[in-house]
């Protein structure tokens, strides 16, 4: 009881000291935490889905930007609740059309799949826009500053985060912990595969399109190629299996040693920090699949182990 | 009175291979059966058939008279079956106690709250397993693993359990503990399918028996009267038969 309350009180504390970052950090700072909320929530987000089930998807990107195409689209149009509103909807419809189509794809063929359909998703809105509007490229006037969509994103990010936490206490929680451990005896047990594993895509797309939505006003001009950069989706991948994608602080924490490894990188090296990205994917999904936290603490276990015996 | 489970014409086909053929029998409520054949004869497949881990070729199997042929796994596991693994199965990254809970959160009675605590923690008991609740299924010896296997199957609170070589695998004094132990559930008046190529479990707990060989079913009677079949006797010759 008294840890609970402990807990509860360090992590207010923790989002009121954020909350006032705006009021310590320039521009240049702001900016950064911006990325790094939008991070935190993406690869919390992703982990929702891929720590239990193990696909790697690279849809990220997609979700992402069709929240930031839809507020680009309809900013002038609805009030800026409704556009949110309109975003998640899409995403979430998206996720749930994709999920039931493809989760029984195994392996590298989901991810191969969701690499796709990010690209096909750019595709199909580039060719509705040069074809149909004649309008490739838009203009997003919404009357926020950087702090505002900082605070947001904080915001999204701690409710994110929040999500990760009661999934745990729920059935559904439950759910996704035999499936993680092994889908045959799930199923025996009365578990609904699709049904759990389409759920739980669908909530975290609508996570990842909302971090979309919100972070467009940056922009202030949208062209697909923007927000539907496949970096971002790789990112997100790489971050959220440093930090563990089973755990529920595990994606958080890998976001902040690589925003700022990729910060330095892409300032330092902007013509090989594809290669960078590329190499890094590779070693960790190979041979880091459970984060570096896991290994460590594997290897930390045997020596101690060895150190007893 | 009507079958808890009935087969009628069941077949599977893996490519070129006919694993299951045409199997056909009725098991009636609270019946102890086995179910015999030599390795590769198909009693794994029938078992993946009936608890829909495979889908059947063609053919029907009932449970209380509804269809259950070619629905998904967790459908079936509502629908009162339970099983357990040739190869072991537990959940490794889950306390013995969570294990349990599993299909008493998930199967047919969708247990909530505390009943799912107390009903994983009455099987355990059931099987031996009380004071190892808390304890991770790695850290468990073999046997108790198999029961703890066996702890789950029943805390779905099943109205026919699936045995795939249960017994396999354990020291002589361990398999009398299991005989006395799968003795007990069926004096429950749970029906079982058992999966078993030790003969001196087959007689000590089922009063019938069916065999398969190659697919095909060549008999299905009293334990004793099929074991002196001739068509059985001689699908086990050339098989290692520990009679
Ligand atoms: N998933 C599968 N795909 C292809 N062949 C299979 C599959 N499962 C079983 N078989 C084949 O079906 C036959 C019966 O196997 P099985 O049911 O495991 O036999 P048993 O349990 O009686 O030893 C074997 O020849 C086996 O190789
Ligand atoms: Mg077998």
């Amino acid at each position: 009881m008294t840890r609970t309350v402990l807990f509860a009180i360090a992590i207010l504390a923790g989002l009121a000291i954020l909350a006032l970052a705006p009021a310590f950090l320039g521009e240049y700072g702001l900016g950064f935490m911006v990325s790094l909320m939008s991070y935190v929530t993406l690869a919390t987000a992703w982990a929702m889905f891929s720590g239990p089930t193990r696909y790697i998807s690279l849809a990220t990107v997609a979700f992402f930007g069709i929240g930031a195409y839809t507020v680009a689209v309809f900013n002038e149009t609805l009030p800026y609740p409704f556009v949110l509103i309109v975003a998640i909807s899409i995403g979430a419809l998206l996720a749930t059309f994709v999920g039931f189509a493809t989760l029984r794809l195994a392996g590298v063929y989901f991810v191969i799949f969701s690499f796709g359909l990010a690209e096909l998703v750019r595709q199909l809105i580039t060719w509705f826009e040069v074809n149909i509007t004649g309008t490739l490229g838009r203009y997003i006037f919404l009357p926020f500053e950087t702090r505002h969509i900082y605070w947001q994103l904080l915001a999204l990010a701690a409710v994110t985060i929040g999500i990760g936490f009661w999934i745990r206490q729920t059935r559904l929680g439950l759910a996704l912990k035999v499936i993680g451990d092994d889908e045959l005896v799930a199923a025996h047990s009365g578990i609904a595969l699709a049904r759990t594993k389409v759920l739980l895509f669908v909530l975290s797309a609508s996570l990842m399109t909302l971090a979309g939505a919100i972070q467009s006003p940056r922009w202030v001009y949208i062209e697909p190629a923007i927000v539907f950069n496949p970096t971002i989706s790789f990112l997100t991948v790489i971050m959220a299996l440093l930090g563990g994608a089973t755990r529920l602080w595990g994606p958080a924490l890998g976001v902040i040693p690589l925003m700022i490894l990729f910060e330095w990188l892409s300032a330092s090296f902007p013509d090989h920090f594809s290669i960078f990205l590329g190499a890094m994917f590779i070693l960790i999904v190979f041979l880091l699949p459970k984060g570096v936290l896991s290994a460590v603490e594997t290897r930390l276990a045997r020596l101690k182990r060895e150190a007893n015996a | 009175m009507t079958a808890l489970l009935k087969l009628a014409d069941v077949s599977k086909r893996f490519d070129g291979l006919v694993a299951v053929n045409q199997m056909k029998f009725d098991i009636k409520k609270g019946e102890i059966v086995g179910l015999l054949g030599p390795n590769g004869s198909g009693k794994t497949t029938l078992i993946n058939l009936i608890s829909g881990a495979l889908s059947p070729s063609q053919g029907s199997i009932c449970i209380n008279g509804k269809n259950i042929a070619g629905k998904r796994a967790d459908q079936i596991a509502r629908a009162g079956v339970a099983r357990t693994f040739q190869l072991v199965r537990i959940l490794p990254s889950m306390t013995v106690l969570e294990n349990a809970r599993v299909p008493a959160a998930f199967g047919a009675k969708a247990h909530r709250g505390s009943e799912i605590d107390r009903i994983a923690l009455t099987h355990l008991k059931k099987v031996g397993l009380g004071d190892k609740a808390d304890m991770m299924p790695g850290e468990l010896t073999y046997i108790d693993q198999k029961r703890l296997e066996l702890a789950r199957a029943l805390a779905a609170e099943p109205e026919v359990l699936l045995l795939d070589e249960w017994l396999a695998g354990l020291n002589p004094s361990e398999l009398q503990d299991g005989i006395a132990l799968i003795k007990e559930l069926q004096s429950t008046g749970l029906t079982i399918l058992l999966v078993e190529h030790i003969m001196e479990a087959v007689r000590a707990l089922c009063p019938r028996c069916v065999v398969m060989n190659a697919g095909t079913l060549i008999a299905d009677g009293p334990t004793n009267e099929v074991l002196a079949n001739p068509d059985v006797v001689a699908a086990y010759l050339g098989d290692e038969y520990d009679a």
